[in-house]
């Protein structure tokens, strides 16, 4: 049973001056029970597409459907199953963390006292307890990202949208918040996310579908993907220009011979089949061949090498910032 | 666990109500600006305006200023409204609100509800205020009531001006800009701050038909303040009944317009 099914979505905002196609003909499909993973730039579609799905916009042609229900002409109902957190969705900031839970949870329907109760455990389970009080101005962006995501949470809901959940938080926010979406997905909730970073699509999704133009350009599992843009990379800067050839002969030993060099930086590239170990092997390699080296790293590919791959063109972070809305 | 669609439309109102009132000693300068701001009309027109303007028969201009302080306070008071709505589009509230299972009427109504309360909580400063100043209310107990209902029901209708204008602007510099635009021409081409006799004869019909003066008019008869016209006709012997039309003719059309904002938002 899908989730979510959406089929053609077209959405297009028109102001005086331009049109932009959002959404060009966006098909996805989120399974019960699973995470999905929108990646893609600003302005590719993904908080259209979230917008759609959680009732916010009509779209200007296409279908979706939520739970089984119309999201145009079935919103109401959808609303009771749904829970929405990230870039739009806001908390109170004039107000307290636990008023703001209080709030959602009565406009969830809940009878006050459960409101009540349930702002408890939601304060409890995102470790706010301490804050409860506090008026959410005094708020780190961490703590802020909770709140939000605790506030989606106040309904129970089955299926939950969230918009780039850790865009603004610092490395340390950003573990902890995919600690907490890896404990709401054990409890079977069905997850679309939408994020700028492989990373996180990588550690959060079954399933990434990448978005571009409005479209979805590629989906499949973050291995699959990462398959098609080549996987991992070893980059090796040398010190000497002169050991270059010799340093592509240690590294593309035994391979067939996939490598790039730059030899203004003195940076060869060649894919890491096997990863860590393959760098370490490397490491060796080339201290037993007295290649003095300037730097050595292990590249992960981005959502720039997936877009470039799959596209073509690199992801324009930011160009279309504008037209995210 | 919902009742009926009213029920839950009244319950969830209520709410909103709750949390926009709730909003207002968080932000305390909002309230204590307007307030203050309220006051220096009081004194600027009772210390040093007012004793250039003439009232017919000489009438004291403290006890017909203040009926016009505070319906100018209720008329400002849509500012405070419009930039409450255009901070929560800004904010992404009404986003998360309308991702909720609640009544649709009740962002809107809660919010027209809790501007209403803090009319009336901002009124009774004023009031204060003006007795201090000299201000009396010379007629019955019903009638004073009488007088603060109108202002409040005219409150409420201002509250939906609002609340259109907040959701048609869309941010909140805009708004307020265009409200203080719209606002004082409305206060000021009336009968608030001086008599309508001292118009020129082609702006004269615009004051004293202006609601801002019915709403005046009618207070300032209803505490037997004094309440001098220049042209005779409805704004002058019916002001209470000129002011209700005024509120129901203003409802009509600014009510369905705010709906239909909030609606388009998913457009």
């Amino acid at each position: 049973m899908n989730a979510i099914v959406a089929e053609g979505l077209v959405k297009i905002y028109r102001s005086r001056k331009s049109e932009v196609r959002a959404l060009d003909g966006l098909d996805l499909t989120v399974a019960e029970g699973t995470v999905v993973g929108l990646l893609g730039p600003n302005g590719a579609g993904k908080t259209t597409t979230v917008r759609i799905l959680a009732t916010l916009l009509r779209p200007d042609s296409g279908h979706a459907a939520v739970a089984g229900l119309d999201v145009v002409r079935q919103a109401q109902q959808i609303r009771r199953l749904i829970g929405l957190s990230g870039q739009y969705a806001a908390v109170d900031e004039n107000l307290t963390g636990r008023e703001n839970l209080w709030l959602f949870g009565r406009l969830y329907q809940l009878p006050s006292a459960q409101a009540r109760r349930r702002a408890e455990d939601l304060l409890e389970q995102f470790e706010l307890a301490d804050a409860a009080d506090r008026v959410v101005k005094t708020y780190s962006g961490g703590m802020r990202r909770r709140l939000d995501l605790a506030s989606a949470l106040t309904g129970r809901p089955r299926i939950l949208f969230l918009d780039e959940p850790t865009t603004g938080l610092d490395p340390r926010g950003r573990l902890g918040m995919w600690d907490v979406i890896r404990g709401l997905v054990r409890e079977g909730v069905t997850l679309l996310l939408t994020t700028q970073y492989l990373e996180e699509a990588d550690a959060l999704a079954n399933t990434i579908a990448v978005v571009d133009h409005g479209r979805i350009i590629a989906r499949g599992t973050s291995d699959e993907l990462k398959a098609q843009v080549g996987g991992e990379r070893i980059e090796v800067v040398v010190h000497a220009r002169d050991d270059i050839t010799r340093a592509v002969g240690v590294l593309t030993d035994g391979m067939d011979g996939d490598h790039t060099i730059d030899e203004h930086m003195r940076k060869i590239t060649v894919p890491a089949r096997g990863g860590a170990q393959r760098l370490a092997h490397v490491v060796r390699e080339l201290d037993d061949a007295q290649i003095a080296i300037d730097d050595i790293a292990l590249r992960r590919p981005t959502l720039d090498d997936v877009f470039l791959t799959l596209t073509g063109h690199a992801a324009e972070v930011g160009a279309a910032a504008g037209a995210s809305k | 666990m919902t009742g009926s669609p009213a029920r839950q439309a009244l319950e969830d109102g209520l709410v909103i109500a709750w949390r926009n009132l709730k909003r207002v000693p968080r932000i305390p300068e909002l309230a204590l600006f307007a307030i203050l701001q309220s006051i220096m009309f009081v004194l600027l027109f009772a210390f040093v305006f007012g004793g250039a303007i003439p009232l017919p028969g000489g009438a004291s201009y403290r006890e017909y200023l203040m009926p016009g302080i505070f319906a100018q306070t209720i008329v400002f008071a849509t500012a405070t409204t419009a930039i409450g709505m255009t901070d929560d589009l800004s904010k992404g509230i009404l986003d998360r609100f309308r991702s909720l299972p609640m009544a649709r009427s009740a962002v809107l109504s809660g919010r027209t509800l809790s501007d209403v309360v803090y009319n009336a909580g901002i009124l009774i400063v004023l009031m204060l205020t003006g007795l201090a100043v000299g201000w009396r209310v010379h007629t019955s107990v019903p009638e004073f009531f009488a007088g603060v209902g109108l202002l409040l029901l005219f409150a409420f209708v201002m509250a939906w001006i609002g609340v259109w204008l907040g959701l048609t602007l869309r941010t909140v510099e805009v708004t307020q800009q265009v409200s203080f635009t719209v606002l004082f021409p409305l206060t000021f081409l009336s009968n608030v701050f001086v008599p309508t006799q001292s118009l020129p004869w082609w702006l004269k019909p615009v004051a004293e038909w202006n609601p801002v003066s019915a709403l005046t008019a009618a207070t300032r008869h209803l505490w037997g303040n004094p309440n001098p016209f220049a042209v005779s006709g409805l704004p002058a012997e019916h002001p209470i009944e000129l002011t209700l039309i005024w509120v129901v003719v203003l409802l009509a059309i600014f009510a369905p317009l705010g709906v239909w904002r909030y609606r388009s938002m998913s457009r």
